[in-house]
């Protein structure tokens, strides 16, 4: 049976899944470990490496599977190791581990406590993924499948149903249907802009000409995202799936699949996926005995922020420079080569075949009025849970912050969160009972995005952070449009000489000028939308840019120009921890001598701050340091460390 | 169009590379292409992986075979990060500045990489060992500040084992 692999029918296609059911039914436990890009960095590959050492000792090699998986989201406790079929799930697991997991829960079905997952806030361990809050509010239609699928393995989603919304659209589903079905599902572009699917569809279909172009953007260039390497590393053949849907719905027989520079493994599984695909004969001629034709390549980006506008993908796709074209006629009438090409995000496909075959009313159900379904976010930064959550649109950011989140690091104070990227703004705290969608985020000055949500707690100025983000984008920017161009490295010195203390009050007049010029006159949404973290930064953050300016004084004390870093002699043990740290040789003092900072030659690269185990050093901003205490001063001795 | 022509772009002072391998090298990955303009992109990458960087020569060469002008290669090369027209390091270590990462504190192992190898971003060491850069974020910021070097991921990165991690890198 394996050689002839090519499925000629939607009924070949119903047999090798149940197949393939029944073969995944004996009762072999399966150990399944995460291999993305995450996990991996953690080491999870050792961790597997070590699995697999055991159970060969223990002679189990055989009647246990081992698999590898893509990411299941809660990275920050990785590398995470499942076990099914009692869905235990171990995390943070080192490859000392392996024999302990082997020999008691495989062997023996007990639980090994110490590598379960302890909830910091209760004490209480969870067993399954279910009981651990982080996922306990979260609903996972395109996340879920993540756990269960070895992305280089074709057969695993078929085994799950895949490809199944395929043949339902091909033979049951004329092209209009399926777009009808999306549109009725009011599914929008999940990379930010929120523009209805379907309708851009439509657009593609009705217009003139027989080439046309379907392309799936993973050029997920925002900082604080990952939402879509996740996706494409995970679970390649769903974004593949809703490729061939959509392919078949615009009338395209060519598909392409941009990938960014910076996610190796995931141009890799996809490239692997259309391989697998091809030769099962659900890509290329004749799909599944249909008579639709249709191909797809990956195009590697090769590190352009901008490429991720869709004009300018085009133009990379094919193999210019990375530039955004005006766009008087829309791409989805004049793409790629001036052909129709309809481009859509990796989430919006993914999403594609769930609501073909669950139906438009059950994806409705999910979400709130104006969006619908699930909204995928890399929540990152100062929250105690980081990782990548699947929620209902509509969500709280309180209960996505909190309940999910778990709340902000070390116990500091919330200041703000940042969504969608270098085209978003800052939320402050006022605003954190606001429903998560397309609209509402618009409202506040910020928008979706393709889903990164940045915490920010009292330690990051804003000043500081909104200069990042002019300082992001001047890099980024492609140069071909002045507004954009010019706007930004005017506003990047502005910024600069406000968090170096030189700024003057007038500075937030000319900054408020060039916003609306940029907004106004910026040929691509990179520079129309470049000044919104200025924006909202000003807007809910007054008081902070008046001590900037007024003040000279840095309150969440991150602007390196306007701090000091001051030992409290009080504090200060005299271990010399922080002297053998410092790369100047500015931290004076000795053995049983309280330290103190040599203001001249200290360059404020805060190691001796990392380095302190007593919280002695601090950092004073606006205020004059204190002299350094009388040489050889003994330290007030204290028991233990922080 | 020969290369003494255009001189001053080609060789920046150095020795030309061996001219011949460079003909073969491009032609075999050309091939694997089938000379269709449209992978130039990807035609450039697999020449920047495999050799490092992307000398002139390497580039008038893929011009030639794929018939796409000079000018046009040239601004792929110096348009894309990913391409390097200057020679690289063995190791490649990038530092990620991406929001996440900053906010944890990227910036200040940035700068002790930059303290402990005595280069600034997108210098290489005289030794030849380091080439120093930044990206805008990695793509796993569950895990800042993260820094790769040759591909390889370091999360959770503090400034007091950057050494460790650079040390196992000859």
């Amino acid at each position: 049976m394996e050689e002839i692999k090519r499925i000629g029918s939607p009924k070949d296609l119903e047999n090798l899944r149940r197949r393939l059911k029944l073969k995944k039914r004996t009762d072999k436990p399966v150990i399944s470990i995460c291999v993305s890009t995450g996990c991996a960095a953690l080491g999870s590959m050792k961790v597997l490496e070590a699995i697999k050492a055991e159970l060969e000792k223990q002679g189990l090699a055989e009647a246990v599977n081992v698999k590898e998986t893509g990411c299941l989201g809660f990275c920050e406790q990785g590398p995470r190791l499942s076990i099914h079929p009692k869905d235990i799930c171990y995390f943070k697991v080192k490859p000392e581990d392996a024999q302990e997991i082997v020999s008691k829960t495989v062997v023996k079905g007990e639980v090994v406590e110490r590598l379960l997952y302890k909830d910091p806030a209760t004490g209480k361990v969870a067993r399954r993924l279910d009981e651990i809050p982080f996922y306990r509010h979260q609903v996972r239609p395109l996340l879920a499948n993540n756990e269960r699928i070895d992305p280089k393995s074709i057969e695993d989603y078929i085994a799950l149903g895949g490809y199944e919304a395929l043949a339902k659209a091909l033979f049951k589903m004329t092209p209009e249907d399926v777009i009808e079905e999306i549109k009725r599902a009011n599914l929008r572009g999940r990379g930010g802009g929120g523009f209805p699917t379907g309708i851009k569809w439509e657009t593609t279909r009705k217009a003139p000409g027989h080439v046309k172009y379907v392309i799936v953007n993973c050029d997920e260039g925002d900082p604080g995202a990952f939402m879509d390497r996740s996706l494409m590393e995970g679970n390649p053949h769903s974004v593949l799936e809703g490729l061939i849907i959509g392919g078949y719905a615009v009338g395209a027989g060519e598909g392409f699949v941009y990938v960014r520079e910076e996610y190796p493994l995931a141009a890799e599984n996809i490239t692997n996926a259309i391989r697998q695909a091809e030769e099962y004969g659900l890509l290329g001629e004749n799909i599944l005995g249909s008579g639709f034709n249709f191909k797809v390549r990956v195009h590697r980006g090769a590190g352009a922020f901008v490429s991720g506008e869709s004009s300018a993908l085009m133009n990379a796709i094919e193999g210019c420079i990375g530039e955004p074209r005006p766009k008087y006629v829309h791409t989805a009438v004049k793409g790629v080569w001036g052909k129709p090409s309809c481009l859509n995000n990796v989430k919006t496909w993914a999403n594609v075949p769930l609501i073909i075959l669950k139906g438009a009313e059950w994806f409705r159900k999910i979400g709130t009025e104006g969006s619908s379904g699930t909204a995928i976010f890399s929540l990152v930064g100062k929250v105690n849970n980081t990782g990548l959550v699947e929620v209902p649109m509509g969500i709280t950011l309180r209960d996505l912050i909190y309940k999910i989140g778990g709340g902000i690091k070390d116990g500091k104070k919330f200041k703000a969160v940042q969504t969608g990227g270098p085209s978003g703004g800052f939320i402050p705290e006022q605003y954190l009972d606001l429903p998560v969608d397309f609209d509402e985020l618009y409202k506040v000055g910020s928008m979706m995005g393709s889903g990164g949500m940045v915490v920010m707690d009292e330690d990051t100025c804003m000043v500081d952070a909104a200069r990042f983000f002019i300082d992001f984008l001047l890099e980024e920017s492609c140069g071909k449009c002045i507004p954009c161009r010019e706007g930004l490295r005017l506003l990047s010195r502005i910024l600069n000489e406000i968090c170096e203390g030189k700024g003057v009050e007038e500075d937030i007049t000319i900054i408020e000028e060039i916003a609306e010029t940029m907004r106004d006159a910026s040929l691509c949404a990179l520079g129309t939308t470049a000044a919104n973290p200025v924006l909202t930064s000003l807007k809910y953050f007054r008081d902070e840019w008046d001590q900037h300016l007024k003040a000279k004084r840095c309150p969440a004390k991150a602007c390196k120009a306007l701090i000091n870093y001051y030992i409290d002699p009080e504090k200060c043990q005299a271990c010399q921890l922080c002297r053998r740290e410092c790369p100047t040789g500015a931290i004076q003092g000795g053995v049983d001598q309280v330290h103190w900072i040599e203001q001249d030659k200290c360059v404020k690269c805060g190691s001796c701050y990392e380095a302190c185990r007593f919280n002695a050093i601090v950092k004073i901003s606006g205020e004059p340091i204190p002299p350094p205490p009388p040489k050889g001063t003994k330290p007030v001795r204290r028991r233990g460390g922080r | 169009m020969s290369s003494l022509q255009l001189k001053g772009l080609t060789t920046h002072g150095r020795k030309p590379v061996r001219l011949q391998g460079v003909a073969a090298i491009v032609n075999r990955i050309v091939e694997e292409y089938r000379y269709d303009k449209s992978m130039l992109i990807q035609v450039l990458l697999r020449l920047q992986k495999s050799f490092g960087w992307l000398p002139m020569e390497m580039l008038l060469e893929v011009s030639k075979q794929m018939e796409v002008p000079l000018s046009q290669v040239y601004q792929i090369a110096t348009f894309y990060k990913a391409f390097s027209i200057t020679p690289r390091g063995r190791h490649l270590i990038r530092v990620c500045m991406g929001t996440a990462c900053k906010v944890r504190g990227s910036p200040n192992i940035l700068d002790k990489i930059q303290r402990t190898l005595n280069i600034e971003r997108e210098q290489t060491t005289p030794d030849g060992r380091f080439t120093l850069e930044t990206i805008n974020c990695a793509g796993c910021c569950a895990l800042g500040p993260v820094v790769t070097v040759d591909g390889e991921y370091h999360g959770n990165v503090k400034t007091h084992n950057v050494e460790k991690i650079l040390e196992q890198y000859r």
